[in-house]
């Protein structure tokens, strides 16, 4: 079980004086200090943890947002910003002495500007609800996390949030051109715009997927595509992942980047038919399905092609969607993985590692040792063409030791994906989830200088204390600290 | 200007750093040396034993290589299997009267990309790692040899067009992608400014995937079309169904070679004494950017990434019409690219920043190189 950092009595004695000052600045029902009515706050998608607030605020208006930063900045109290609490890696849990910032209330989009190709939204807005803006002139905001139909652009921004089109059209940080944003002190920035590219340091490129520890976004400007003519398909059965893995290399070898390329493994393809019925082939040991997108004729072109290459990797069916109902079946399973999963077990645990794909069978393998090693199933899909890997552990959260044993299975999966030379997390972020993981991919020179660049946004770590970083440090020590080599060891400090 | 720093290894290149009593320049090849204000360094940091290829691995799409390595020679080895940096590096060398294309270090710290910017992204939408030392001495890395990473800060990012500020890199990692099997031009003639940017406007909004759009005043708007061949011809008919209009086509050859000259900014290297800027701002507000500084001055100009970079070259001044220039805009910023060293002294190169914005930048500096050691003042003064 993960820890938080301990409470500081002093600030949860002051409660009742906290919320009459967040009162003034946001009247009405904007400030919820009722259990029950806190209760909906106490956890995000990371289910496991739960946690009230001291406080929850829903501002309105980017002055409101201001003025409740400076005030919690002014006193030292903590506070953890929230989108729809959609996160799973746990970056939206409140804290015992933490003002929880909620942006629900920033529902609106500002203005869409198909001229420029850009929509100017309010950080509220879900991701799904950005592209039901626009599709009627054929648009559409191109990352599509799983939970796009909740999950909000802000939080996207907070997250770096990926989908299953990133590898074509790239990750939140890739489709965001501006934003406003309040620091802790309450000054408010704006960077970028419909423009492209900063005149000085790229602190959108920073801001983008720092998990609220630096800032609170207010406003978004995202660019916005005109769909693809259309879309089809290919759903591609391997006797070997390893076969599944070589198809995707050489399909990227050949030149073709899809706008989806999924893989599923066992237990993944059996939990996904018994659930929806997408006729996926069971005698497999991985499915891959392949989505190519654009013009017609290019379509037709590349599924000809990719076809090539995946019977030349002794591929055991093979089926190209010939409508867009066949096409919208293919992914119906994949889509509805998670869900599946979860009919199968009480509860599941999300995983996701990014790996070179190469190192696929191996990690594949690692994995159904750990299973065994923790007596825990496991069920994989994979966002193959970018190495994204989301094993999905199955367990029971009513069972404290099989929640213990998920958190230790995932962890050595995790650490098994750095240890092939890749990362604890591909698109979820790190939130508590993953936090006391970080020392296995970065030495602590390298933290020491993310945490450096935390100080220079919020230099009495206000903002989301607790989240991404292993030890809380303060900024004085880090300034001092010289670490040569990446070598020179913290002090003993303990982990909370 | 006479000593020059050349560390061998990072342990020897953080101790120099951290051992360094004044500031210091920090050099790959040196051939964007002329960007930016004017080093004020006691001593040169010669980068250039970092260079190498480190992991190429085509089928990852993954390119790690020594920052001082030659962006020639890593194009030609992508080339070789077919693939690119998406996001088209310029090559400035006659723009600026430097010898060679430069490293890929100075084409991160810098962040300049080419006309496919507007579809592809910058340098700093493909840049996935990097290693390097701070201007505290400290060695550090970030990011990794994956396309797909968000543990942590996304310090890539921060120290890619950092102008060598921050850090001085010493190996980067780049996500590399296919090439296109081949390309096209749709060419448009007897527009003017306005009707340039709406017709490149119509051509972004539809599903023809217009990799590049630009207008050269007084010649044409040129709209790139790149895939496989079936496609760029399916793609180039339906163009001109979107623009209603008769156009004309460039095959790839001469297709390739217009996309060169306006990366580089061909036009406007026989007029070294002429100051040039480089405006990023919203695609629709380039021509009445135009058209209050046509009534001033006398400019030549092009609009790239379908109007969102304007290059504009103004008459030899000593402020380079600076004031001028940043106040025909309501939203974006204007970089000085070319000007003589007095005039990069004395007037912002880079767009000056509201004040909190400033600081926060400042602070930003300070937790990389708090003693300043790192090509200070190299973009803003203090920073």
């Amino acid at each position: 079980m993960l820890t938080m950092p301990i409470p500081d009595q002093e600030v949860i004695s002051r409660r009742a004086a906290i919320a009459a000052a967040l009162r003034h600045i946001v009247p009405g029902e904007g400030v919820v200090e009722a259990p029950i009515e806190m209760r909906a706050f106490e956890t995000d998608g990371l289910t496991a943890y739960r946690q009230m607030p001291l406080v929850v605020v829903l501002p309105e208006t980017a002055a409101q947002v201001s003025a409740v930063l400076k005030y919690a900045h002014e006193n030292e109290i903590k506070v953890v910003p929230r989108g729809a609490g959609t996160s799973l890696s746990g970056g939206a849990l409140p804290l015992a002495d933490g003002i929880l910032l909620g942006m629900a209330k920033f529902n609106r989009v500002l203005e869409i500007d198909y001229a420029n190709r850009c929509a100017v939204v309010q950080p509220g807005v879900t991701n799904l609800a950005i592209t039901r803006a626009v599709e009627h002139k054929g648009f559409y905001y191109a990352p599509d996390p799983s939970s796009q139909i909740a999950c909000t652009i802000g939080g996207n921004v907070a997250e770096n949030s990926g989908g299953v089109h990133c590898l074509k059209y790239g990750l939140t940080a890739n489709n965001v051109l501006g934003i406003e944003m309040v620091l802790v002190t309450g000054e408010v920035l704006r960077l970028g715009g419909k423009h492209l590219d900063s005149e000085g340091y790229d602190l959108l490129g920073i801001m983008t997927g720092s998990e609220g520890l630096l800032g609170v976004v207010t406003e978004v400007t995202v660019r916005i595509l005109q769909k693809p003519e259309t879309a089809r398909a290919v759903l591609v059965g391997f006797p070997s992942s390893e076969d599944a893995g070589q198809c995707v290399a050489d399909v990227i070898s050949a030149g073709i980047i899809p706008g989806g390329m999924e893989m599923m493994d066992r237990p993944a393809i059996h939990a996904a038919e018994d659930f929806v019925h997408a006729h996926y082939p069971l005698d497999v040991e991985a499915l891959l399905i392949v989505e190519l997108d654009g013009p017609q004729v290019e379509v037709d072109h590349l599924i000809e092609r990719v076809s090539e290459i995946a019977r030349a990797n002794k591929s055991t069916t093979l089926r190209i969607s010939t409508s867009e109902e066949e096409r919208m079946l293919f992914w119906a399973g994949r889509k509805a993985a998670f869900p599946a999963v979860g009919r199968i077990s009480p509860d599941y645990l999300c995983m996701d590692g990014t790996i070179p794909r190469k190192r696929l069978p191996e990690v594949l393998q690692g994995m159904a040792e750990l299973s065994k090693l923790h007596r825990l199933r496991v069920a994989n899909v994979f966002h193959a063409g970018d190495g994204n890997l989301h094993p999905l552990i199955l367990y029971d959260a009513n069972n404290a030791d099989e929640l213990d044993r998920a958190e230790k299975f995932g962890a050595d999966i995790l650490k098994l994906c750095v240890k092939v030379g890749g990362v604890l997390t591909g698109e979820h972020g790190v939130g508590i989830e993953k936090r006391d993981l970080m020392p296995e991919m970065f030495s602590e020179g390298d933290l020491a200088q993310q945490m450096r660049v935390k100080c220079a946004f919020d230099n009495k770590g206000l903002l989301n204390p607790g989240k991404v970083f292993p030890t809380l440090h303060r900024c004085a020590e880090l300034g001092r600290m010289h670490v040569k080599g990446g070598a020179l060891p913290f002090p003993e400090i303990p982990r909370f | 200007m006479s000593a020059v720093l050349k560390p061998a290894t990072e342990t020897e290149l953080s101790e120099m750093i951290a051992a360094a009593p004044a500031p210091l320049e920090v050099i790959g090849s040196g051939t964007k040396r002329h960007l930016g204000h004017p080093a004020q360094a006691a001593a040169t940091l010669d980068m250039s034993a970092f260079s190498g290829v480190i992991a190429y691995e085509p089928e990852e799409l993954i390119l790690d290589v020594g920052a001082a390595t030659p962006l020639a020679e890593i194009e030609r080895m992508l080339g070789q299997r077919g693939q690119q940096l998406a996001f088209e590096p310029p090559d400035w060398s006659a723009l600026l009267g430097a010898h060679g294309s430069g490293t890929v270090g100075g084409l991160v710290a810098c962040n300049l990309s080419g006309p496919r910017r507007l579809k592809a992204g910058a340098v700093r939408d493909h840049i996935l790692g990097i290693h390097g030392v701070t201007g505290a001495g400290n060695v550090f890395k970030a990011g990794a040899r994956v396309v797909k990473n968000v543990t942590g800060y996304d310090m890539p990012k921060l120290l890619t067009g950092s102008y060598g500020t921050l850090a001085a890199l010493t190996s980067v990692i780049l996500k590399v992608l296919p090439a296109p099997e081949t390309e096209e031009t749709v060419v448009l003639t007897g527009l003017d400014d306005a009707q340039a940017v709406e017709a490149m406007s119509l051509a972004m909004q539809s599903a023809c995937e217009v990799s590049a759009a630009a207008y050269v005043p007084g010649e044409a708007v040129y709209l790139r079309l790149e895939g496989i061949a079936p496609s760029v011809a399916y793609r180039r008919d339906q163009l001109g169904k979107v623009l209603k209009r008769g156009i004309e086509v460039m095959a790839a050859k001469s297709s390739i070679a217009k996309w060169r000259d306006i990366r580089d900014g061909a036009m406007f290297a026989d007029n070294s004494r002429h100051p040039l800027w480089r405006i990023s701002v919203a695609p629709s507000d380039a021509p009445g950017m135009i058209r209050v500084l046509k009534d001033k001055l006398d400019i030549r100009y092009l609009f790239d990434w379908a109007g969102g970079l304007v290059w504009l070259e103004v008459p030899p001044s000593d402020d380079a019409a600076a004031a001028l220039v940043r106040s025909s805009f309501a939203s974006g910023h204007a970089t000085l690219i070319r000007a003589p060293e007095a005039t990069r002294a004395a007037v912002e190169v880079f767009q000056p920043q509201a004040p909190a914005l400033a600081a926060l930048s400042g602070r930003v500096k300070d937790a990389f190189d708090p003693r300043h050691i790192l090509n200070p003042g190299r973009m803003y003064r203090g920073i």
